[in-house]
């Protein structure tokens, strides 16, 4: 069964083909949906074709399906129409899936229930990524107003941020936006570090 | 006690109405609380409201039709009881190609025949056939551009390349030259005029005076099983087509569109389809093109069910559907002018008493019969002075 993954994203396309590999799945491409990516499907014939359901190119690769000659037999959306649960969760995940008629669908729906979950752990990555990245840019933040806090004030570290979290707590501001109001303030008095 | 709705949208201009009925309190009058639901491509918007993850959809008029004929992947029956605008089409063309045409570009636009016949004469002497991008096949703008290039005896199929393009990768299509031109809803054809790759060519309102452009479209079952929201909804939706149209708040409109979470793109771009101040080439004043997108007036949100059979008229044309009388029914029956009275009965917006006209046969400004208060109809005509008697579809297609 040869499996086309049309992805932007180098990264989810990556970790959907590594789970396709390891359930035993080994005709598998990956095509980004630039330029010419329709002529370049149509080349590789493919019996099911997994896509973002976010990517503003779904019309065209429809538009392909609709008109190809070369894919003679209609490929139908999602593997089987009755089962809502299934739409819902790929629909959810953000997969849509194009699949040749005829295909058996107990042989396809395992494929669609893995990419299902590989777009839902690449989502999660994803916002854990976000967030560690986050954490990582408010800690500067807050050690660039300890610092501030330690040389203006001649308070030690620990001073310093109980200083900055009791300002938080008083305002009901994260100590995050306390701090960032801190380092302006200080660059705008020209005391910054 | 308030309800939870979520419709679905794709970032263009003529989006306004759902977003002013929202952030302008419209739809929290009718206890409708209004999730807006920003999705990129067509077939998504589709599939959301067929699987059921929105109630309702800011839809292509022609999709509709086509997702309810079984035309467009899984079919499910759809009712479009409101009209969220006319018009707000461009076709623009890379300069190059513009340059085979009239250079007087208001002359041009004024003049879709013969600049129809020029184009023709255009495609002959481009490098390659001209490939347009188009954001459907099922869209209100590729129903239109077929209409005027075989005006001029170009097969839409056969002499130029019509590619499926969605509307916020038009520009960087033209840019990379793999297209050499479109027709899309704004602000996507202003877009690429400003970045001065393109011109126009026709503009929508020139074509079909008062062309059907998107619906709100719901699944049939959901709509008959919740009357009381739709209503209220419908009742929220007129309120803010009739703020929208309003001169006085086309700037704040278009800078309501403008924010990230709507249409994302600057201000003074989306402004020229609501003002009707069109640049048709970057190094020319605007021209005044007062009817280029219309929300409220003339009766615009109501759906006549002529409307939906022309568009049918028109799939029958280029094979997309075979012509049957229970063809005719099912897409007929996709606009709601029943529903839409329904919601209206109790309000003083005048409502026309017929279901049905005959498409492209006023002229001028015509008073017509309303349920109550004056109702004035805009021109309705096609450009080669064609009518479409819905009750003669066959006669109108042996026309072609």
């Amino acid at each position: 069964m040869r499996i086309v993954i049309i992805d932007d994203s180098g990264l989810r396309a990556t970790v959907l083909e590594e789970g396709l590999r390891e359930a035993g799945y080994d005709d598998i491409h990956i095509v980004p949906p630039r330029g010419g990516f329709v002529a370049r499907l149509e080349r590789m014939a493919p019996d099911v074709v997994l896509m973002d359901l976010g990517s503003p190119s779904r019309d065209t690769l429809e538009e392909m399906l609709s008109v190809s000659r070369a894919l003679a037999r209609p490929i139908a959306m999602f593997v089987d129409q009755s089962d809502e649960s299934m739409i819902g969760a790929a629909i959810d995940a953000g997969v849509s899936a194009y699949v040749v008629d005829g295909l058996r669908k107990e042989r396809v729906k395992p494929v669609l229930e893995l990419a299902v979950r590989r777009f839902n752990a690449f989502a999660r990555l994803q916002t854990e990524l976000d967030e560690a990245r986050t954490a990582l840019s408010d800690r500067k933040i807050i050690d660039r107003a300890k610092s501030i806090l330690m040389s203006q004030r001649g308070l030690n570290e620990p001073d310093a941020y109980a200083l900055l979290r009791s300002s938080a707590m008083n305002q009901g501001k994260k100590i995050v936006d306390v701090a960032q109001a801190l380092i302006t303030a200080s660059d705008l008095l020209g005391g910054g570090l | 006690m308030t309800t939870a709705l979520r419709i679905a949208y794709l970032p263009l201009t003529d989006s306004a109405v759902l977003a002013v009925a929202r952030e302008k309190g419209f739809a929290e009058e009718e206890g409708i609380a209004l999730d807006l639901v920003r999705t990129t491509s067509w077939a998504t918007l589709r599939d959301r409201l067929v699987f059921g993850q929105v109630q309702a959809a800011h839809m292509l008029a022609p999709l509709a039709i086509a997702v309810t004929l079984g035309l467009s992947q899984q079919p499910a029956p759809l009712s479009a009881p409101y009209k969220l605008n006319v018009n707000g089409n461009m076709l623009v063309m890379a300069k190059e190609f513009a340059q085979a045409l009239d250079p007087d570009v208001a002359a041009r636009l004024d003049d879709p025949l013969g600049t129809a016949h020029d184009f023709a004469a255009a495609i002959g002497l481009w490098k390659r056939k001209p490939v347009i991008g188009i954001v459907h096949r099922f869209s209100s703008h590729a129903v239109m551009l077929r209409y005027w290039l075989a005006s001029a005896g170009v097969d839409p199929d056969r002499d130029v390349l019509l590619r499926v393009v969605p509307p916020s990768l038009t520009v960087e299509a033209m840019r990379a030259g793999e297209i050499d031109g479109f027709i899309a809803g704004e602000p996507w054809g202003s877009a690429a005029v400003d970045a001065d790759l393109a011109e126009a060519v026709a503009i929508g309102e020139r074509i079909w005076q008062r062309g059907v452009e998107k619906v709100l479209a719901f699944r049939t079952p959901w709509l008959e099983e919740n009357p009381q929201t739709v209503d209220g909804l419908i009742r929220a939706l007129v309120r803010a087509a009739a703020w929208c149209d309003e001169p006085a708040n086309h700037e704040a409109l278009a800078h309501l569109l403008s924010q990230p979470h709507f249409v994302d793109q600057p201000a003074d771009l989306i402004l020229r389809a609501l003002s009707g101040r069109i640049t048709a080439r970057a190094d020319m004043p605007p021209l005044e093109m007062p009817d280029f997108m219309l929300f409220s007036r003339e009766a615009t949100p109501f759906p006549w069910r002529s409307q939906a059979l022309w568009l049918y008229s028109q799939m029958v044309r280029w094979k997309m559907v075979e012509h049957r009388p229970e063809n005719v029914a099912r897409a007929g029956s996709v606009f709601r002018p029943d529903i839409f009275r329904r919601a209206l009965a109790e309000s003083n917006v005048p409502i026309p008493g017929a279901s049905m006209k005959v498409e492209g046969a006023v002229a001028a400004p015509l008073a017509v019969g309303s349920k109550r208060g004056e109702l004035t109809l805009g021109p309705d005509r096609f450009f080669d002075g064609r009518v479409f008697d819905p009750e003669r579809i066959e006669d109108f297609l042996a026309s072609f």
